[in-house]
């Protein structure tokens, strides 16, 4: 029986169809977005002058807080759970995800779970304000009241993404046009397979992270407390446990994405898919391996220090092998500079530099210096916003037409991207300068020589910021009276199942498999 | 391959909650005891052990001495005055040597404290051996109370030559609310 989508807010609230949930999960993330934009902006106009001119310290800690959280929990997390929604199905050759009940499940527990979360700004004593990495004892016994509710929003996001990935799983496994082998499958659908191993891998041990938070401030357990037995390292060391997987969660389906879009705008198929393949599987291993090297500083023996600075480094051959592809895919290509183009150029040299940022921080003796420096947060801005989120709104521009039936206006796109890419150097390559200097992270106030530099970064920051306006405009334009795209391949280069259905993508599709090309090696 | 139910996608379920739940599991059984296991086998965290030193050295090293000093800290919004009863000591290795920390507690309650123990260069943790030690212990005091608190300890004579000098340092934690309840002391 083929039907479209029921009417009103119950189309949404009890949908199970895989385009409604990532279209939901794909708004979610970006309001999610702007919150955690906001809180930047509060951060950059506080730094804007030393002194303290706007807020208090304590609530400037919040912000750091807050953004960090709502960033990557929020934002950078559940815009490729929507992506892979929206994707992993159409290139497959599925009619949806395998488990579509699920599905509504995990997206619909995320608003009140940051909602919860955004709450404890409006709580006695505040909302939290240790850091997003959470350390205890600072988390526990010197934390707000509020830092309860922290906790159980992060049993229940970490919930909705072991369920999700779950079903990511169950669905690449299971539910793969027949012909579609393994090594034919898009490389996004590759990645967030991995991903989504790495997810449900370590989102428990997060989980477990937090639940033993939660047991010392209120059962009287002393799992980070010296005074009972405990130790405050322990803590450290599971949260990176998580924290070095969850940092490859948030960038391997970045990198699918940009192996799907490079290859259509060089009119070429991409270089070395079967070392994408192993390189993808190779780092998602490697961090598992790594996680120390956030804690260089902690007073770890100096063989400890060794092996986590060379595991780290390892890390750089798998990475670099697909650096070299992407660039090898564009060589000799018949290249055209379409807004997803510029996009995942943009994110070839900028992650780049952040992972060349990232092998001086593996250094040990190096790290001393560089350790909780701005050093380190320019670092992870390159990878985290020019490597997640340039891909992401790369692959918006990229399948937007798909989605909607409409193209977006490539004029206000490519401005987009311009003003994106210039504000970023602004914001995060003066912070490179600070940090050596010795501008220490998550700080309401500095030195006097750190004074021009900042002021550069806050005026970049707002450029970066305002230019996202420019995006929901553009997106919402196009979807409201954007020029309709008639053909299936709305782009000519582009390969994969997803440009075989009509445009605007059907609410159901592929309800009868298709046929793969035996012969064709992979999309 | 093992098939946990006919329907293919349940199957998959069912093995990966079970993964997401033995890695809940796995934090809690595997990660915190190895990480207290192999910091007291390998004495990476510059703890001490929390036992009585009972074996035996091979006789006093009389060729070489080595400094030990004695730090005394109160964790954040202990009121108990503390301090060692001497700052610094040289001993030789393989001798039994003698100190006491003071306490007093200046409040007009009873209160329970506990010192942790703290060895730099952490290397040196697992050389240092304690016969007698008031950090195996919870320490009571009634208010306006003072007491001597003793510590036995022996360098072990295979403590690396290049340690000339170790640091023992104690921070004392006030765990009157926790007492009540049986704690692992070190």
């Amino acid at each position: 029986m083929a039907h479209g989508p029921a009417k009103g807010i119950s189309r949404w609230l009890f949908t199970t169809n895989h385009k409604d949930i990532g279209t939901m999960y794909l708004w979610f993330s970006f309001a999610m977005f702007i919150l955690g934009g906001a809180f930047a902006m509060i951060i950059r106009a506080e730094l804007f002058q030393p002194g303290m001119q706007l807020v208090e310290p304590a609530f400037f800690n919040q912000m750091t807080t807050l953004h960090g959280l709502v960033m990557v929990f929020g934002a950078i997390m559940p815009s490729f759970v929507g992506l892979a929604n929206w994707l992993i199905p159409m290139m497959i050759g599925a009619p949806d995800m395998a488990l579509p009940r699920m599905n509504n499940w995990s997206f619909w527990i995320l608003p009140p779970a940051f909602l919860m979360l955004a709450s404890t700004l409006f709580m006695e004593g505040g909302a939290p304000a240790f850091g997003w990495t959470f350390y205890a004892p600072l988390s526990t016994t010197y934390a707000a009241p509020s830092v309860t509710f922290f906790i159980f929003a992060i049993h229940i996001l970490g919930l909705s993404s072991i369920m999700g990935s779950i079903n990511i799983i169950a669905t690449v496994m299971n539910m793969r046009a027949p012909g579609m082998s393994y090594m034919k499958m898009p490389l996004f659908v590759w990645t967030w397979l991995i991903t989504a191993f790495l997810l449900v891998a370590v989102m428990p041990v997060l989980a477990g992270a937090v639940t033993m938070m939660l047991m010392d401030i209120h059962f009287g357990t002393s799992f980070f407390s010296a005074a009972g037995g405990g130790d405050p390292v322990l803590f450290q060391h599971i949260f990176w446990f998580f924290g070095h997987p969850e940092v490859y969660i948030i960038i391997l389906p970045a990198f699918g994405v940009v192996s799907q879009i490079i290859p259509a705008f060089s009119r070429k198929p991409l270089f070395g898919y079967d070392s994408m393949v192993y390189a993808t599987a190779a780092i998602a291993f490697l961090s598992f391996i790594v996680w120390a090297h956030h804690m260089y500083t902690v007073g770890m023996p100096v063989a400890g220090e060794l092996f986590f600075m060379y595991a780290t480094m390892l890390i750089a051959v798998p990475t670099g092998v697909k650096v070299f592809n992407w660039v090898s895919t564009m060589w000799r290509g018949a290249l055209s500079f379409e807004t997803p183009m510029l996009f995942c150029i943009g994110f070839l040299v900028l992650f780049t530099i952040g992972g060349f940022t990232g092998l001086m921080l593996s250094i040990a003796p190096a790290d001393f210096q560089y350790h909780d420096s701005y050093f380190v947060v320019a670092h992870f801005h390159y990878v985290m916003v020019a490597g997640a989120v340039f891909s992401m709104s790369a692959a918006v521009y990229y399948w937007l037409p798909k989605w909607c039936g409409k193209m977006y206006n490539e004029t206000m796109g490519k401005t987009h991207f311009w003003i994106s890419f210039v504000g970023f150097n602004i914001t995060f390559f003066p912070q490179h300068f600070v940090g050596l200097a010795g501008m220490p992270r998550r700080i309401p106030d500095y030195a006097l020589q750190f004074a021009d530099f900042n002021m550069m970064s806050s005026i970049g920051a707002f450029i970066y910021g305002g230019s996202q306006i420019l995006f929901l405009y553009n997106v919402v334009a196009t979807i409201v009276a954007g020029k309709p795209v008639s053909d299936d391949k709305v782009w000519d280069g582009a390969e994969g199942l997803e440009w075989t259905v009509a445009t605007p993508a059907p609410y159901h599709t592929f309800e009868v498999p298709p046929t793969i090309d035996p012969a064709h090696a992979h999309s | 391959m093992l098939r946990l139910s006919a329907n293919p996608s349940i199957d998959t379920v069912i093995k990966l909650v079970t993964v997401a739940v033995a890695m809940f599991a796995f934090v809690f059984v595997v990660m915190v005891p190895l990480y207290n296991v192999l910091c007291d086998a390998l004495g990476i965290n510059g703890k001490t052990s929390g036992e009585v030193y009972t074996a035996a050295q091979a006789g006093v090293d009389e060729s070489r001495e080595i400094t030990i000093q004695f730090v005394a800290t109160n964790n954040d919004g202990m009121p108990w005055e503390f301090r060692p009863s001497t700052t610094m000591m040289h001993v030789n290795p393989g001798a039994s040597n003698d100190t006491v920390f003071l306490a007093r507690n200046p409040l007009p309650q009873a209160m329970v404290a506990q010192a942790i123990p703290s060895v730099s260069p952490s290397r040196a943790a697992e050389y240092f051996h304690k016969t007698e030690c008031f950090c195996f212990n919870q320490q009571p005091l009634d208010g306006r109370t003072s007491a001597e608190m003793p510590l036995q300890f022996i360098i072990d004579r295979e403590l690396p030559d290049d340690i000339k000098t170790i640091t023992l340092s104690y921070t004392l934690f006030d765990v009157t609310d926790m007492a009540q309840g049986a704690v692992a002391a070190r």
